[in-house]
């Protein structure tokens, strides 16, 4: 998968969470770029990102991501 | 219309990720009369979203919740000490969500046995103090998950039978959960136990949701969990589905008996097809003793559908069913008129049907009725049970005489077409009722018909046992219940009625908070009867005036004139419809029950 196809999916996964079909996130969107994107919503996305990619994130993996795009690389190295 | 992506089979990770979308769904249709409902979630780890899935179930059920959510892990400061927002919000039920993670101290294995006896006390005296204040404070129904089994076993196969293991421990403080439940009515047990079981302990217990989230159930599982909790709230507020409608050529037996005849189709023990059809009849059968009502819906000959019964090795008897509609009719006719002659409504039926097609057509046609997607043969019974139609929340001597009951008013029916006059008719019922305040006998009863009644019922006020049991209790109140037998048998229970004294410019006045009678007893006067008791003990109490209220629903349209019926004058109506009556003391009475014998 690639990097584009890779925002593709989990550009529809945050419009799904958020239910916002206008959500359009990026290498540098925050959660404070997101509407609702509190802690509690936080790990609904991480589940619904596990659930969708088929992957599972390690218990260091998913505190202290800064961004979206940091977020992309981690679920690329999943990935493999 | 109920969401079917809420019904079991259901895509647990399209719900979570949705679930935004499918609240939108859910409140945005229309129609749908909703009661309202507080529930207080008292947590011993996160509840967040236990609460917000919980909220999509209830929704689809018809029942809007309003919820108290305790901080973190504070369910036992919370329910021993109280605080004033959960004492304002004066829940109508309270969910206790703790799990085998809230035990503080498992057994070791240098503990002897006095030690692990007193463990386990400890642990108990615990829950016993939560559940004894919060009924003290609250009066209302509590729900309480029993504790999961461990996802490991520190004594391998020995856990589960040495004092010492952490699976046995905690099978024994199940065990003291249950013996409270068996012997405390408005308490129940969120089985989670079973429900991790089938989900998959490890999965479920997952320790990166712990250590990340303090979620104690992984989040995955939440809906399977939420699922299963909202079938006991739905089933303690009276929206249990009452009775089945069963297809059969390939629904109760395999083949079509009006084509293979009936010696050839599969039924009984000859071969596994045989054997698979007849656990399923014996499933069906089962619920009988439940008060569930048994009916068909089948495109068939009527002659062939009987002989297919008439099987000796048919588990299921054409005796079992309360009413066969074998034709050629549509089945959502046949399911309409069958819900029409036994007087329940067409969406208290679940349609099970091998025929995808006929199941699209009975639920485009029958609306809020239930039909699963059953699939296969093999899947029957688990399709149909893991949607908890029927969840039992304490079996009333009701449910086990309801088919026999049903059956007798159909008798009735044929009767009273033999008489020219109708007076002559009730006379010849030999009606004998008993009309009398609420008593502890017949509390769960009387909520249960406060929660289901919907066409007789001139307010639709709802209450939990719990609110039954105070009215029962207050000196201001009078309450009456009415039971009606006559010669074809016991009717239980039929009749509700309760209102409360109230001071009006130093006048007493009776207000008349809640009327109901079960249609099973339509036309039979037993509402009169109902009144001239009420009207007696009003009248002893020194009360002048007593006020009826009428609130329109989209079901109650048939009790709209009840109170002129009763004699009661008009004094006000609101633009909604909504009508309030009076009945002077000071003027005769004049009783209109002609054939119930009362007391």
């Amino acid at each position: 998968m690639t990097r584009e196809e890779v925002f593709v999916k989990l550009n529809e996964i945050f419009q799904d969470v958020f239910d916002d079909e206008d959500i359009n996130v990026n290498d540098a969107t925050t959660a404070a770029d997101v509407d609702g994107w509190d802690s509690l919503e936080h790990i609904n996305l991480l589940v619904a990102i596990e659930r969708g990619f088929g992957i599972r994130f390690t218990m260091g993996e998913t505190t202290g991501l800064k961004n979206v795009g940091e977020m992309v690389d981690k679920i690329m190295a999943h990935l493999g | 219309m109920s969401l079917k992506e809420l019904e079991y089979p259901f895509d647990s990770d399209f719900i979570l990720r949705k679930k935004k979308a499918l609240k939108r769904q859910l409140t945005e249709r229309e129609g749908v009369t909703y009661i309202d409902k507080k529930i207080a979630i008292l947590g011993g780890s996160t509840t967040s979203d236990i609460k917000l899935i919980l909220e999509l179930f209830l929704l689809n059920y018809g029942i809007r919740p309003e919820f108290y959510e305790s901080e973190y892990n504070q369910y036992y400061e919370d329910a021993v000490f109280g605080n004033e927002e959960l004492d304002s919000f004066n829940p109508d039920l309270v969910f206790i969500h703790t799990t085998s993670r809230n035990i503080k101290n498992f057994p070791l294995v240098t503990d002897n046995e006095e030690a692990v006896n007193s463990l386990a006390d400890n642990e108990m005296s615990k829950f016993l103090q939560i559940w004894g204040k919060l009924e003290e404070k609250f009066h209302c129904t509590i729900i309480q998950n029993n504790f999961e089994q461990p996802f490991f076993r520190l004594m391998g196969n020995s856990d589960v039978s040495d004092i010492h293991g952490r699976l046995n421990f905690i099978n024994r403080l199940n065990e003291r959960f249950y013996d409270y439940a068996r012997s405390h009515e408005n308490f129940f047990i969120n089985d989670i136990n079973y429900i991790s079981a089938v989900y998959g302990i490890k999965k479920w217990s997952d320790p990166g949701d712990w250590y990340r989230y303090k979620y104690a159930v992984a989040v995955p599982a939440i809906p399977e969990f939420a699922f299963n909790l909202s079938h006991i709230i739905k089933a303690v507020y009276g929206k249990n589905k009452k009775a089945f409608a069963l297809d059969m050529d390939n629904t109760l037996w395999g083949g079509i008996v009006g084509d293979d005849g009936p010696e050839n189709i599969h039924i009984g023990h000859e071969d596994a097809e045989s054997e698979l059809f007849t656990e399923f009849q014996q499933y069906i059968k089962a619920h009988k003793d439940l008060g569930i009502l048994l009916t068909v819906a089948s495109k068939n000959d009527e002659e062939n559908a009987l002989a297919g019964l008439a099987r000796p090795d048919s588990t299921l008897k054409q005796d079992d069913f309360l009413i066969i509609k074998a034709n050629w009719d549509n089945k959502d006719i046949n399911i309409k008129n069958t819900a029409a002659e036994i007087n329940i409504g067409a969406d208290s039926f679940v349609f099970v049907d091998d025929n995808p097609v006929e199941r699209a057509l009975v639920e485009a046609q029958v609306a809020g009725i239930s039909v699963p997607e059953v699939g296969a043969p093999e899947t029957y019974i688990d399709i149909i049970d893991s949607n908890g139609y029927f969840e039992v929340t304490g079996l009333s001597a009701e449910d086990l005489k309801r088919n026999g009951m049903y059956k007798a008013n159909m008798e009735r029916a044929k009767a009273s077409a033999s008489f020219d006059d109708y007076d002559d008719y009730l006379r010849s019922l030999e009606m004998q009722a008993e009309i009398k305040p609420f008593t502890p006998l017949y509390m769960a009863r009387i909520a249960e018909l406060t929660n289901k009644s919907n066409q007789f019922n001139l307010t639709t006020k709802r209450c939990s046992q719990a609110e039954i049991e105070k009215f029962a209790a207050d000196p201001t109140y009078i309450t009456r219940y009415g039971r009606l037998e006559d010669k074809f048998g016991d009717n239980g229970v039929v009749a509700v009625s309760f209102g409360h004294e109230a001071d009006e410019n130093g006048e007493k006045v009776f207000l008349m908070d809640l009327w109901l009678m079960s249609c099973r007893v339509l036309k039979r006067g037993m509402e009169f009867a109902m009144m001239d008791e009420f009207v007696n003990e009003c009248k002893e109490r020194g009360i002048a005036k007593i006020r009826g209220f009428y609130y329109p629903t989209a079901k109650n349209k048939m009790v709209k004139d009840f109170y002129s019926m009763q004699g009661f004058v008009k004094i006000h109506e609101a633009e909604d419809g909504s009508t309030e009556w009076e009945l002077d003391l000071s003027a005769p009475y004049f009783s209109k029950n002609v054939a119930i014998k009362v007391n």
